[in-house]
C-alpha cells in the first residue's frame, strides 16, 4: 500500500519535470518526436533507478561512517558520470538493439539533472507519504527513484505529443520554438496541478 | 574582442537565459521571488567565474580526452565551497533554493562556458566572459522573479505593493513556464526587430 502511495505521489502529485523543475532541458530539447521521447525516457528510468541505488549505498556505507558527507555533491556527480559510461560500455556488449535505441541518449543523461537531484534528495530530505515525516529506506528508495524517472517519462511523452501537433500550427513568429513550448508546458503543468490533494 | 564586449556579450547577444536557453531547472525553479531569483544568479555566478578561471588556468595540463570528467571534478570542487559559505553566512537563502544549489553542478551553462571559451581563452578573459555570462543570467532570474511575485503576491522584492491576494498560479510551477515564455517572446521583439 505504501509502495502504491510513493508511485502516484512521485509520477503524477510531484511529477518531478512539471512541479519541481528538474529535467527541464531534455524535456524542451529532445521533446519533439514521440518515438524520441519514449527512448530518452526509458533510458532516463534505467539509469536513474540504478544510480540512485549506488549513491544511496555509497551515502549509507560511506559518507555517513565516515562523517564526510559535504563531499556528497563531487562523489555523487562522478558515480553518476562512471555509472552511466559503464552502462554504455555493458550495453554495448551484451545488447547491441538495446543499444541502438538508448545509446545516443546515455551521453547527454549525466547532465540531466533530475538524475543528481533525485539521488541527493533521498539521502538529504523527509518525505511524507501518507504517514510521518521520515527518510526513506532502501527498498522505498529505489521505488521513489522509478517513479520519479517514469514521472519523467509520463510528461515527456504527454509533452512530445502535443508538440508534434504543435508543428502543424501556424503560431506568431516571435513565439516559434521554445516560447511557445514553455507556454504549452505551463499549462500542462496547471493540468498537473489537478492532482495536488490526491495522496 | 575589447574588454567590455566580452562582459556585454554575455548580457544581451549570448545571454544565457533568452537567447541561449540554458540552465533551465534552475530559472524555472528558484524564481518564486526576485530575492530568491536573485540569489540563485549570483551562485551560479561565483561558481562560473571561478571554474572559467581555473579551467583556462588548467587548459594546457588536462589531457584532451579526459577534460569533460575534469571540468565537472573543478566545478564541484567550486559548489561544494559555495554549500559551506552560503550554510554558514546565509542559511535562509540556502534553505529557500535547496536542492538546486548543489544542482549548480550540472547547469549546462557552466560546462558549456568551459568548452566554448575558457580552455581556449586567457584567464582574465575568461573570468570577464564569466562576469557577463552571470550578470546576463542573474538579471534574467532577478526579472522572472520579480514578474512572479508581483503577479503572485502583489509584491516588490518582499514589500507589499497593493492588498489582497495575487494570481496564487504564478507563484506555482505553471506560472514559471507562462512567464518565461511570454520574457521570452519579449526578449526577442527588443534584440531583434524582424522577429
Amino acid at each position: 500500500m505504501e509502495y502504491l502511495i510513493i508511485i502516484i505521489s512521485a509520477v503524477f502529485v510531484n511529477n518531478i519535470v512539471l512541479s519541481q523543475f528538474l529535467g527541464i532541458c531534455p524535456f524542451l530539447g529532445v521533446s519533439n518526436k514521440v518515438g524520441t521521447a519514449t527512448g530518452m525516457s526509458a533510458a532516463v528510468v534505467f539509469v536513474i533507478t540504478l544510480s540512485t541505488l549506488v549513491t544511496y549505498l555509497i551515502d549509507h556505507y560511506v559518507l555517513v561512517s565516515l562523517d564526510i558527507t559535504f563531499m556528497r555533491t563531487i562523489v555523487f556527480i562522478l558515480v553518476i558520470a562512471a555509472l552511466v559510461q559503464m552502462v554504455e560500455i555493458i550495453l554495448k556488449k551484451i545488447s547491441p538493439s538495446l543499444y541502438q535505441a538508448l545509446g545516443i541518449f546515455l551521453p547527454l543523461i549525466t547532465t540531466n539533472c533530475t538524475v543528481l537531484g533525485v539521488a541527493i534528495s533521498v539521502v538529504t530530505k523527509e518525505f511524507t507519504f501518507g504517514g510521518e515525516a521520515h527518510m526513506l529506506n532502501l527498498g522505498e528508495t529505489v521505488v521513489y527513484a522509478a517513479s520519479s524517472a517514469l514521472g519523467f517519462g509520463v510528461a515527456m511523452i504527454l509533452f512530445a505529443g502535443i508538440r508534434e501537433q504543435l508543428e502543424l500550427v501556424s503560431v506568431p513568429k516571435a513565439f516559434k520554438g521554445t516560447p511557445i513550448a514553455l507556454i504549452t508546458a505551463g499549462i500542462l503543468a496547471m493540468a498537473f496541478m489537478g492532482f495536488s490533494g490526491l495522496v | 574582442m575589447s574588454k567590455l564586449s566580452i562582459i556585454t556579450k554575455g548580457i544581451i547577444k549570448d545571454n544565457p537565459t533568452f537567447i541561449l536557453v540554458l540552465g533551465m531547472c534552475p530559472t524555472l525553479g528558484t524564481t518564486t521571488s526576485a530575492i530568491n531569483g536573485m540569489g540563485m544568479g549570483l551562485a551560479t555566478t561565483f561558481v562560473l567565474i571561478l571554474s572559467n578561471v581555473f579551467i583556462s588556468l588548467l587548459a594546457g595540463l588536462i589531457p584532451d580526452k579526459v577534460r569533460i570528467p575534469a571540468y565537472i571534478v573543478i566545478i564541484a570542487s567550486f559548489v561544494t565551497v559555495l554549500e559551506l559559505v552560503m550554510q554558514a553566512y546565509v542559511p535562509a537563502l540556502y534553505s529557500a533554493l535547496g536542492l538546486f544549489i548543489p544542482l549548480i553542478v550540472v547547469n549546462c551553462i557552466i560546462l558549456g562556458r568551459a568548452e566554448a571559451f575558457a580552455n581556449k581563452n586567457t584567464p582574465l578573459d575568461s573570468a570577464l566572459d564569466g562576469i557577463g555570462i552571470g550578470l546576463g543570467f542573474t538579471m534574467a532570474l532577478t526579472l522572472i522573479g520579480m514578474v512572479r511575485e508581483l503577479l503572485g503576491n502583489l509584491s516588490f522584492f518582499g514589500m507589499k505593493i497593493a492588498d489582497g491576494d495575487g494570481i496564487l498560479a504564478f507563484v506555482l510551477a505553471p506560472g514559471a513556464f507562462i512567464v518565461l515564455g511570454y520574457l521570452m517572446v519579449i526578449f526577442r521583439k527588443l534584440t531583434n526587430k524582424k522577429a
